[in-house]
């Protein structure tokens, strides 16, 4: 399994980068990792936000919300999101917050 | 790898250059966007697959078990004897090459090896390498060639890079399935633990939880009823949807993406909002909560496990009969395995039949389960449903015939026909790219990862060149469609090749025609769009 090493921190990825152990494995040095990735200046509160969200119904429902629902309760519209992750709410907002990627007819 | 952009992608494809070597001799390249990942080691283990490992095609070394060549020659063996049109295909291709431009793939990428006769000579060459007298005897003169590891490999890339939609074999004069062959390939691959992530997590996720996504019932409730908080924005309708209830007449089953991603949810408000009108008695299960089966894409035995979940809880709830979404492969596994790998249908199960209109539908007397294109075209042909098509104006549609409901079951005329009642401006695509000779997304069988996305976007251009085709000629800026990978694969496709389109399901503007009894006036379309003519009401 690849590994990435950031700040004295080894995390172990899935072929696209995602965290593979989860919410155990997640920390401050992979946030700062995924950021930097990203391409993300600076973390602001909505990024915050936008995190918490997605951990809180990840731990509540095992898999990551649909983006309506993300929308709504975080109130950022899909744009704003966008703007926050320029990866987008799966690939950059989701690995940041440790989650997994989704799977099926998505 | 980024994505080379549109203009540049096909560059190298050249459908005349004869290729400087025999096939025999070439290998193929495994470079970033053209396969797919290998199965996580727990995933393969939960299922109780054969050698669970880290590896990943574009490793040198595979990790293949030490009998590895044993297990595949049993394997070719075994399927010869079990399946008699594998047997048949191994032995009657004559090479007209009819088939050989008729595959989405090799259009795509020029290489030869995905002409559907050489695809299916990849595995025939070794049954006769290593079965038979003539092969033993005169090797590469007599088409035949051993089998090495280098073949594995090279099996993995090209069967893998068909989607099983079977359009070669609509021109094959033999009746030549090549789909039946790249299963059974496959099939032989998963014996020597050669497989792919992005379709074995999802049978996983169907196997323990009920769904390709991993939604668990109340995941899948929340969802529901975010979604019925929309249809009241839109409609002022407070609806209920019906959840695991027995005793309900009908059991609905439609892919798991309807109710999670873009744009199935809007599919999804379509049947609910159809389902309220009829004032229908059905419910959908949190167990039986996939219509799609990526076992079919995986062993027969693995398809058969997925789709029994089905019957199970058709049994459970004690309803009559069983109405399916818009899903493509659930369609090829009802109309085509049903009955002699699924059967039969659990005895509390009857003949289904339509309680708005009384139509008894003979065709599914056996699997007790229909199409919802049928039904509601049959709706719709006895005039139960008050249609305002206008509301669907902004739209300028067509319809991509899904591989497996057009070519697996013959579905052509039910969605046409609610189109033209619930749009007024729908145009088809040219005449050999639609019905029976429909292009393939590019990405089904399960290959819509993201990993593969240069290989998708290849394979997916002849669709996307007919869909340009009507845009620039009738302005067309709506790909409608019945299956939940075409709802999730169509929208990157368009999004690179013709950036206007949307892409929808059928039932989404069934949806937005309905008139209801009782809704308010609708200024939105489902997906909260201003409906044509609103705006400028509005500003007057």
């Amino acid at each position: 399994m690849p590994t990435v090493e950031y700040k004295g921190k080894t995390f172990e990825v899935d072929e696209d980068g995602f965290l593979q152990g989860g919410m155990d494995a997640w920390c401050m040095e992979w946030v700062e990792y995924v950021k930097e990735q990203e391409g993300i200046q600076e973390l602001t509160d909505e990024h915050w936000k936008v995190i918490k969200v997605l951990q809180d119904y990840f731990k509540k429902n095992g898999v990551a919300p649909m983006v309506r629902i993300l929308s709504k309760v975080t109130g950022y519209p899909l744009k704003k999101i966008y703007e926050l992750f320029p990866s987008g709410p799966g690939k950059g907002a989701c690995k940041m917050a440790g989650l997994p990627k989704p799977t099926g007819c998505v | 790898m980024a994505l080379p952009k549109p203009d540049e992608l096909l560059r190298d494809v050249n459908y005349d250059r004869m290729p400087a070597k025999h096939w025999m001799d070439t290998k193929p390249e495994f470079r970033p966007g053209a396969y797919c990942y290998a199965g996580k080691p727990s995933v393969v283990e939960e299922l109780g697959l054969p050698f669970p490992r880290e590896w990943q095609p574009h490793d040198e070394d595979w990790k293949l078990p030490p009998n590895w060549k044993e297990i595949v020659l049993n394997a070719i063996k075994d399927r010869a004897e079990r399946f008699r049109s594998f047997k048949l295909f191994m032995d009657i291709c004559v090479r007209c090459g009819a088939c050989a431009d008729k595959c989405h793939f090799f259009l795509g990428t020029g290489d030869p090896k995905n002409m559907p006769v050489l695809r299916a000579e990849l595995l025939r060459s070794v049954v006769k390498g290593e079965f038979t007298r003539s092969g033993k005897l005169f090797g590469r003169l007599a088409g035949a060639r051993k089998l090495t590891e280098d073949v594995i490999k090279e099996w993995f890339y090209y069967y893998y890079q068909c989607t099983e939609c079977r359009r070669c074999s609509v021109f094959c004069p033999y009746g030549i399935d090549t789909a039946e062959i790249t299963i059974l390939a496959r099939e032989i691959l998963h014996e020597i633990g050669v497989n792919i992530n992005w379709i074995l997590e999802p049978v996983r996720n169907s196997a323990f939880i009920g769904n390709h996504i991993g939604l668990q019932p109340h995941t899948i409730q929340e969802n529901i009823e975010f979604l019925l908080m929309d249809i009241e924005e839109i409609t002022g309708l407070k609806i209920e949807v019906p959840i695991n209830k027995k005793g309900a007449e009908i059991l609905f089953v439609t892919p798991s993406a309807d109710f999670f991603a873009e744009p199935g949810i809007y599919t999804f408000m379509g049947y609910v909002l159809l389902f309220h009108y009829l004032g229908l008695d059905y419910t959908i299960s949190t167990y039986a909560s996939e219509g799609g089966n990526f076992g079919f894409f995986t062993t027969h035995e693995m398809m058969r496990k997925l789709h029994a979940k089905i019957y199970h809880e058709a049994e459970r709830l004690k309803v009559k009969w069983i109405l399916g979404g818009e899903c493509g492969h659930m369609w090829r596994v009802v109309h085509q395995y049903e009955d002699t790998m699924c059967g039969p249908a659990p005895s509390n199960l009857e003949v289904p039949k339509s309680p708005i209109t009384g139509t008894v539908f003979e065709h599914a007397k056996s699997t007790k389960i229909v199409h919802i294109c049928e039904f509601t075209a049959d709706l719709i042909a006895h005039g139960k449903l008050q249609l305002d098509p206008s509301r669907n104006d902004n739209y300028v549609v067509t319809f991509h015939d899904s591989c497996n409901t057009s070519r697996g079951m013959g579905i052509f005329e039910e969605p046409r026909f609610i189109l033209r009642h619930v749009v007024n401006n729908f145009y088809e695509m040219p005449e050999n790219t639609i019905r029976e000779k429909t292009f393939c997304c590019g990405s089904g069988s399960g290959l819509n990862t993201d990993e593969y996305m240069e290989i998708r976007m290849r394979g997916g251009f002849p669709r996307a060149n007919a869909v340009e085709y009507v845009h620039e000629k009738y302005g067309v800026n709506m790909l409608a469609c019945i299956c939940a990978i075409d709802r999730a694969v169509l929208p990157p496709l368009m999004n690179y090749w013709v950036p206007e389109v949307q892409v929808c399901g059928v039932h989404e503007l069934v949806g937005n025609a309905l008139v209801i009894p009782g809704e308010k006036k609708r200024t939105t379309d489902l997906r909260f769009q201003p409906l044509k003519g609103v705006e400028e009401e509005e500003n007057v």
